[in-house]
């Protein structure tokens, strides 16, 4: 089905909103999260607000949507300052925010879920909800702005490029004039990134303005007409879209940054990670992984791309022991890994960095030296069932903080106060730290600054280099095909292709969308 | 001009339904249970009638049908029900099928039971509906509170806070309408202390939950031993809300006395039923409430206050539950004593959560439990061999069955039990 909009200028009673932040600083105990920003969004533009992870551009804009309340500074709409206590004033000023984790209730409709908060009833102090204005107002904003949503559909039936469009319309129908996206294409593939983008156009020549918040220089080049950078809560410089990729990561990280990843050709030996047939069911119980076969080799990095939730985390938690496998093999060297217990395959030679690090990565109130042992506590010369050797301990930790380069005041220090990046490389710093035949990362680099996302790339090219089997799951397709010497495609549970990183990004798209056909290199 | 071009997202085919559904399930349960219902009731069953009448005395006009024989063919049916569930058969009907299949295993039994016997309707319609009545409102209660997203475990103590203010202040008072509002500002003061400390101040919901109950206990028998046992007639001796009759609709057999000569409690109930399956689903309120309970933060961002929300309605719950408290004094008993309530607001709480945390279904759950309960009565007063302790013990049975999710998953609201803090 194609949806076509037919639409110039906009309509008539909509004034174009100018937004201004002057000044405004955010402080969260002793750390500043803003400080004195000043930023202008001029009407119909789309404004980049670049920046690492934890620069300070989420809480910024939570300011702006009413989330929080600044310490310091004004907020201007069309000249006039505005205070506002919760979202509702700033959806009534005309801001609209889709924000990164979808705020959507999963088990309401679409039109519930676009209807709430501001829902149209048939009067009466009852508040008897007309159900059918409100699916007519879902139909008419998803024409007028070309975003196909079935208002009857269930939010968690939806796929995330659709649950998107959810949230946009569900802004689009609060009247706003300026939509700020946060990370908006975190979660899309190539393809739906580029139908987000033409949707960004087509709302700017509508009108409204957009303020787009991201740490992906590409989608920043392609669309900003302004971009603003932020690097540790304060402004660090403007940009034009014209800047090269370099100087915007530049400014960005605070110093020169290499965005290839350096590596030489691999030499794959012999198979270690045999996965054949594999069957896995995810928490509701609903197939995640629907037969997949691969095989990784010694000295080589297999990739696995694919938008998050085709079952690449189901996949790896089977691997590692840490959910049933429904039907097929896995195994490590010929030696079946199903319903080995998690610690033994850990000890069996596999190193693990699961993907979502503050849960299953860290133990967070635990020091990093205790973080660094956390595999080996029980072990020589780390200690034995009845007794842990400190001394040894921090002398290990000693050591890898120095070898990982983990920014810590301490090695004595609680892991949750480390940055993102330095937690990450205690994770590698321990799962590398025993012999390896197999190391497993997903999302090695997810929510981790510039700087440690060469760090931790250079150490996952090392390990290969040894002669260690690599698998790398990641939702980034840049990292994907920086990393890997293969990738295979993940779509609905399936491995659709195993291509090689040189193949056209268009075509790997397509593969993560679903969308087979072309020259696949099978294996 | 521009003109934008949006592709719809491809489809791609649902993964195929695994063999073994819910319906498939249910289907062998029953087959299983009617297979023994037909060979195990039916052998045991003496050929005589069992009479069912209509009224309440052994005379007059009734239903009979030789006791063997029904047992053998509710039995049959049963397991003709279960089997069409397996066969996959009539898939529309999956749902009538079920209750098909549980009603003529349940009929199977007292064409056992009955055999020789009678066993009044009317009368244990009644019986029925007053042993639920409570049930039904505490389970309200919990639907209010659980759907915003706070866990009622609490009913208990807002039954005794109930039933303890009704009896009060309706002696004091001398009216049974005094005496009903007290009862509902007596689980109101319960619903508080709940919504302030686990709404407020974050403690667990459950551990809340339990501590009131204590608490409720506590203080009520004190005050029953201090204040009440000491001089009964001045401050324990509340008027009973009286019955109401509808000329004409009371004599309708069977249905006509129970519904439409009864205390206004029970219409009550039969109302709020109605009004908040309504309000949850159809109105504005609903929509914001259950938003509260599923995603709080999603609803925060458009602007709705989730904590204002979650304390309306902990105190609508309080103000449903103390009603159901008033059904001990004012209705069932005439006076208070200590304990009174004996772990009603528990089953009420299995009403719940049996019930889906729909007020249809806890409303079903509840008929379902106080059926039970009547049932036991029953058999113990015609000296059956099936211990009525085995009865008793069908809600909390029916409960584990539900919760383990035996009968398909129950499904909790998401935010349910989670204090919403801001980040």
């Amino acid at each position: 089905m194609l949806w076509i909009v037919h639409q110039a200028f906009p309509t008539s009673g909509e004034i174009p909103l100018k937004l201004e932040l002057r000044g405004i600083t955010k402080r969260f105990g002793d750390l500043v999260a803003n400080d004195h920003i000043d930023i202008t969004v001029e009407p119909g533009e789309v404004h980049a607000l670049l920046g690492e992870n934890g620069a300070g551009k989420s809480t910024l804009m939570n300011q702006l949507y009413g989330l929080l309340q600044p310490d310091e500074g004004q907020i201007v709409v069309n000249d006039e300052p505005q205070v506002f206590r919760s979202p509702r004033d700033a959806i009534a000023s005309g801001i609209g925010m889709v924000h990164q984790h979808f705020m959507l209730v999963p088990v309401f409709t679409v039109a519930e879920n676009i209807a709430l908060g501001a829902e149209e009833t048939r009067g009466g102090p009852l508040g008897w909800l007309d159900r059918r204005r409100a699916r007519r107002d879902v139909i008419e904003t998803s024409k007028k702005f070309g975003l196909p949503v079935d208002p009857d559909a269930l939010i968690e039936d939806l796929p995330v490029g659709a649950q998107q469009r959810v949230e946009i319309v569900k802004a689009l129908t609060r009247d706003v004039d300026l939509l700020i996206l946060d990370e908006p294409t975190a979660v899309l593939t190539p393809q739906e990134t580029d139908e987000l983008l033409a949707v960004m156009r087509s709302l700017t020549e509508m009108g409204k303005s957009i303020v787009f918040i991201t740490h992906k220089l590409k989608e920043v080049k392609k669309i900003a007409d302004r971009i603003t950078v932020v690097r540790r809560g304060k402004i660090v410089g403007t940009a034009s879209p014209d800047t090269s990729e370099d100087e915007l990561a530049a400014l960005m990280v605070g110093r020169a940054v290499s965005l290839e990843v350096a590596k030489g050709p691999a030499d794959p030996g012999r198979a270690v990670l045999q996965v054949s047939g594999l069957v896995v069911d995810d928490d509701r119980g609903i197939r995640a992984v629907d037969g997949v076969d691969l095989e990784v080799r010694a000295g080589e990095v297999l990739g696995i791309a694919g938008v998050q939730g085709n079952g690449q985390t189901e996949l790896v938690e089977a691997v590692m022991g840490l959910r049933e496998v429904r039907a097929g093999t896995v195994e490590l060297d010929g030696e079946g890994l199903a319903g080995m217990s998690t610690k033994k395959i850990l000890r069996s030679g596999v190193g693990y960095v699961p993907e979502d690090r503050s849960h299953d990565g860290v133990v967070k109130e635990f020091s990093v030296a205790e973080n660094l042992v956390l595999d080996m506590y029980d072990r020589e010369p780390f200690g034995n069932a009845f007794r842990l050797d400190v001394a040894k301990v921090a002398g290990n930790a000693k050591e890898r903080v120095e070898q990982f380069d983990i920014r810590t005041q301490s090695a004595a220090s609680a892991v949750g106060t480390l940055s993102g990046g330095n937690q990450q490389k205690v994770v590698i710093a321990r799962e590398m730290s025993r012999p390896l035949r197999l190391f497993i990362a997903s999302q090695p680099t997810r929510g981790v600054d510039v700087g440690s996302i060469e760090f931790i790339h250079g150490q996952i090219i090392h390990e290969r280099d040894q002669g260690t089997a690599v698998l790398v799951v990641s939702s980034e397709l840049d990292e994907v095909v920086g990393l890997a010497d293969r990738i295979a495609v993940m779509y609905r549970g399936r491995i659709l292709a195993v291509v090689s990183p040189d193949t056209p990004r268009e075509e790997i798209g397509l593969l993560m969308a679903g969308i087979t056909g072309g020259n696949e290199e099978k294996k | 001009m521009s003109t934008t071009t949006v592709e719809e997202p491809t489809e791609v085919a649902a993964a195929p339904e695994p063999f073994w559904t819910r319906q498939r399930r249910f289907g062998v349960a029953l087959v299983l249970l009617g297979g023994l219902a037909a060979v195990l009731f039916g052998s045991l069953a003496p050929s005589k009638d069992a009479r069912f009448t209509l009224t309440q005395d052994a005379d007059g006009a009734a239903i009979s049908i030789n006791g063997q024989l029904g047992a053998v063919l509710f039995g049959v049916l049963a397991v003709v029900a279960g089997g069409l569930l397996v066969a996959g058969l009539l898939k529309r009907w999956s749902n009538t099928l079920l209750v098909i299949g549980i009603v003529t295993f349940v009929l199977s039994f007292l064409c056992w039971q009955v055999a020789g016997q009678f066993m009044s309707l009317e009368d244990t319609l009644s019986g029925t509906m007053d042993l639920a009545l409570p049930l039904v409102l505490g389970a309200l209660a919990g639907v209010l509170g659980e759907r915003s997203g706070v866990v009622n475990v609490a009913i208990e103590g807002q039954f005794l806070m109930g039933a303890f203010a009704g009896a009060l202040i309706g002696t004091m008072a001398g009216s049974v309408w005094a005496g009903l509002i007290s009862a509902a500002i007596g689980g109101v003061i319960i619903a508080a202390i709940l919504a302030v400390l686990s709404i407020r101040y974050l403690v667990d919901q459950t551990v809340v939950g339990i501590v009131l109950n204590l608490f409720a206990l506590g203080i009520t028998g004190f005050l029953y031993e201090r204040l009440m046992q000491p001089d009964a007639v001045k401050y324990n001796a509340p008027p009973q809300m009286p019955t109401v009759k509808i000329p004409g609709l009371a004599d309708i057999p069977v249905v006509g006395p129970v519904f439409f000569d009864a205390t206004p409690l029970l219409w009550i109930a039969l109302i709020l039923v109605v009004v908040i399956h309504f309000g949850l689903n159809r109105t504005r309120w609903g929509l914001r409430t259950r938003a509260v309970g599923e995603h709080p933060t999603a609803a925060d961002t458009v602007g709705i206050r989730v904590r204002g929300l979650r304390y309306l309605n902990v105190l609508l719950g309080g103000v449903v539950a103390g009603l159901g408290g008033a059904y001990f004094t004012l209705v069932a008993t005439g006076s208070f004593t200590k304990n009174m309530t004996a772990g009603a607001g528990f089953i009420a709480l299995a009403a719940l959560i049996f019930g889906r945390y729909t007020p249809i279904g806890a409303f079903g759950a509840a008929l379902f439990f106080g059926f039970a309960q009547k049932l036991a009565f029953y058999l113990s007063a015609i000296n059956s061999p099936v211990p009525n302790q085995f009865l008793s013990m069908l809600p909390y049975l029916a409960t584990i069955i539900a919760v383990a999710g035996l009968v398909g998953r129950v499904r909790a609201p998401a935010a349910d039990g989670i204090p919403y803090v801001k980040s």
